[in-house]
């Protein structure tokens, strides 16, 4: 079978894809044009006009359907695999209850001034992101949210009072680099504590972190902006319960 | 009506154990404060505005009592006893709350005369508060009589959310020019956890806009545009829950706000609030909306977002009972009641619009004359939009057929992207569509008797019927702590917030509270 492909509408190789948008024009001949003027731009050739319909004042919203002349070479696609697989909050309950026969205690907080809970609530509480549910909504994770102002000391205690398999730290405030000199201070901490054995997977995350300086501030993983509490289960499952 | 035959003495019981397990809840209520309340008390007085690092005064000012005398007496007679001392007038309260900041002003819990004189101060300045509400209420009533409801039940919900109040706006105007007679601002996430509200007019926000007194009075002044342009009232929501309670329902009343989303126990299960906050701050919010008019939206749909809409559809008529009965407590009526509830049953399962059917017509039923605010389908929306776009007419259709009061748009982008322009036309085309087609369509839809929708409902009352009497047993407070609500267990000595609860001392004074009681 060939590598080519083309979209595929009613016959192979017809090249057809539909496409739908909205341009900041009143509804006239004009949009019309402009709205074809932009389908060729992108490819399509012929492009049809089959719907244009104008939204409040000044948008028009158009849907054109035609022939796009690329083609597809599927040996040259380049996938990046993640580092482990996204689970759903099912399967994260079922590895956890299989591989670990107990409850995958989590321990969060933002330490140090910072009082920007925004980040660790909306990965640690059932209410979630983006429609996501958090980490409380696993019923196999046993949250515990400190909140806000932590100091490292707290959480250390805190992490051993609930044998936290995993410590999950999020940094918002980044006045003067804070957020790299509390994730060092915490993981400086945490090594001082516990032997390494003992020691949770430490996990910080906030929207200024480089996710590639892990080893740097002596954590196990980086989390940046944009993360969902589903990654953060999933990696959790894959850093700490054995398949 | 009654077209499920329900049987009335199972009806009656069931709100005689919601009332049984409520109460308890109310009495914790009547015995204590929280900084929140006393805020909302000061806010009512007159307190505006914040200090340059954006804590609002009232904030201040609540925090310097406290430090002094505690929670425990409320604030306002050591507010208004210290407002004397100085030489001071209730329209100086702002310039005490910055005195009493800098560590200027003592405060003392007066006795004898001087609590006699603050009493009087306090009740007069907090009168004045409440008779801004009223003249709010009474305007409303004006432009509603004026311009009118909208020509269709359900009224037609939608959310806008920027960030950006000077975004916010166009696009709310747009969306009430293209059919929405209720604008709902989202909050900035976090919001809820603030244990302060914002000030003036904000540009930036995390998925949604800051609710502040600004933000909620441009948008308010925008849409009464919006209503004399169209000749029909378009209301405004926003969001009486989290840490602030009592005062964004206190602000809500102030800027003439027309709904509120308020459920009794969505911040103890979904954000980890104390539960003992939480019923003080709702009981107290409940009579602001109570006195302003303002409808309140509760937040039953939650229940199933989390957990599974077939298994746990009884879980949904409990609650509804029991923020009807905290609600009638705190002095609303029925019209006032936007009971939750959603369209969230797997599409897969078989017979699912039935059992939608059911679901809605067993609410509509039990609560003949609240509103009923109708959720559409959100855990099912897997980014198919075509697929999505089809649920969302299913859901639409449920609304008309089922007569429900308030029918929040469903979005074919949901999990997708926060709605497009265009996106918003479409899902306000297929509510045109379904309305004009199917609008009356509730006087016809008559479900067989003894059938599987009757049957269903009946079904999903009586295990209602059964939580609560496990509830009323372990006592509200017990079962929240034990999980019985979704998985979460949230006991009354945990949770945010529990830092600014305080049970009433013998001399607690809240002039608010009594006004609003003596007023009922």
């Amino acid at each position: 079978m060939s590598d080519i492909v083309r979209p595929y509408g009613d016959t192979t190789g017809d090249g057809m894809v539909q496409l739908s948008f909205t341009l900041p024009l009143a509804h006239d001949k004009r949009a019309e044009g402009a709205a074809l003027q932009l389908a060729a731009k992108m490819g399509m050739d012929p492009a049809m006009l089959v719907h244009s319909k104008q939204m409040g004042d000044g948008f028009t919203f158009f849907v054109v359907y035609g022939r796009v002349n690329h083609l597809v070479d599927v040996s040259k696609v380049e996938v990046v695999e993640r580092d482990y697989p996204l689970l759903s909050a099912k399967e994260v309950n079922t590895a956890v209850k299989r591989g670990l026969r107990r409850k995958l205690s989590v321990v969060g907080a933002c330490i140090g001034t910072d009082a920007h809970t925004v980040g660790i609530d909306a990965i640690l509480n059932v209410k979630g992101i983006a429609g996501e549910k958090g980490l409380e909504y696993y019923r196999e994770l046993k949250v515990t949210n400190l909140g806000a102002q932590v100091t490292v000391p707290e959480l250390v205690a805190a992490a051993q009072r609930e044998r936290a398999d995993a410590v999950l730290v999020s940094q918002v405030v980044t006045q003067r680099d804070a957020h790299l000199h509390n994730t060092r201070e915490m993981s400086a901490a945490f090594r001082e504590a516990l032997p390494a054995d003992r020691r949770p997977l430490l996990v910080v995350g906030g929207p200024r972190f480089d996710e590639t300086m892990a080893g740097e501030l002596g954590v196990d993983r980086i989390f940046g902006r944009g993360t969902t509490p589903g990654e953060v289960a999933s990696y959790l499952v894959h850093a700490l319960v054995a398949a | 009506m009654a077209k499920l035959d329900l049987d009335p003495a199972l009806v009656a019981r069931a709100r005689e154990l919601a009332r049984r397990a409520g109460q308890p809840v109310v009495d914790l209520a009547r015995s204590h404060t929280t900084v929140s309340v006393e805020r909302a008390v000061l806010r009512l007085a007159g307190v505006t505005g914040a200090d340059p690092d954006g804590i609002p005064w009232v904030n201040r000012l609540v925090d310097a009592v406290v430090d002094e005398v505690g929670l425990e007496h409320g604030v306002a007679l050591p507010v208004f006893d210290a407002l004397a001392r100085e030489g001071l007038t209730a329209a100086d309260l702002t310039l005490l709350a910055q005195k009493a900041a800098a560590g200027s002003v003592r405060f003392a819990v007066p006795t004898g005369k001087e609590a006699t004189a603050a009493r009087k101060l306090s009740t007069r300045a907090t009168g004045a508060g409440l008779r801004m509400i009223d003249k709010r209420r009474a305007e409303r009533d004006r432009l509603v009589k004026r311009f009118g409801d909208p020509a269709q039940r359900p009224w037609i919900y939608l959310i806008v959310a920027t960030g950006d109040i000077y975004e916010d706006i166009p696009q709310a105007q747009a969306a009430a020019r293209a059919g929405a007679d209720v604008i709902a601002v989202i909050r900035s996430t976090g919001q809820s956890l603030l244990d302060y509200v914002p000030e003036g007019p904000t540009r930036e926000g995390f998925a949604g806009t800051y609710a502040t007194q600004e933000n909620f009075r441009l948008m308010r002044a925008a849409l009464d545009e919006s209503s004399r342009e169209l000749r029909r009232y378009v209301r405004l929501t926003n969001y009486a829950s989290g840490l602030c309670m009592p005062e964004m329902a206190t602000l809500a009343g102030l800027e003439r706000l027309d709904m509120m989303l308020n459920d009794s126990m969505y911040g103890i299960l979904f954000r980890d609030i104390n539960p003992i906050r939480t019923f003080v701050d709702q009981r107290f919010s409940r009579q602001v909306h109570a006195r302003a008019g303002i409808i309140i939206n509760t937040g039953e749909d939650n229940y199933l977002t989390t957990a599974d809409a077939v298994d746990e559809a009884h879980t949904v008529t409990v609650s509804q009972l029991l923020n009807e009965f905290f609600a009638h407590e705190a002095g609303l009526a029925d019209w006032q009641l936007g009971l939750g509830h959603a369209f969230e049953i797997n599409p897969d399962v078989p017979e699912s619009f039935r059992l939608e059917l059911a679901h809605a017509l067993l609410a509509r039923e039990l609560f003949p004359d609240a509103p009923l605010k109708w959720m559409p389908p959100t855990k099912h929306m897997t980014g198919d939009v075509f697929r999505g776009n089809l649920l969302d007419g299913f859901f639409n259709l449920a609304g008309t057929m089922t007569g429900q009061g308030i029918l929040l748009v469903g979005m074919m982008t949901e999990a997708v992207v926060t709605p497009w322009l265009s996106d918003r036309d479409i899902a306000l085309q297929n509510v045109r569509y379904v309305l004009g087609a199917a609008g009356g369509l509730h006087e016809d839809f008559v479900p067989a008797p003894g059938g599987f929708i009757q049957q269903r409902a009946n079904q999903v009352l009586a295990s209602a019927v059964t939580l609560l009497e496990k509830i009323e047993g372990d006592t509200l407070l017990k079962a929240i702590a034990d999980g019985t609500f979704g998985i979460m267990k949230r006991p009354p000595d945990r949770g945010k917030g529990l830092s600014g609860v305080a049970a009433h001392a013998d001399d607690y004074f809240n002039p608010a509270t009594s006004l609003l009681e003596s007023a009922a």
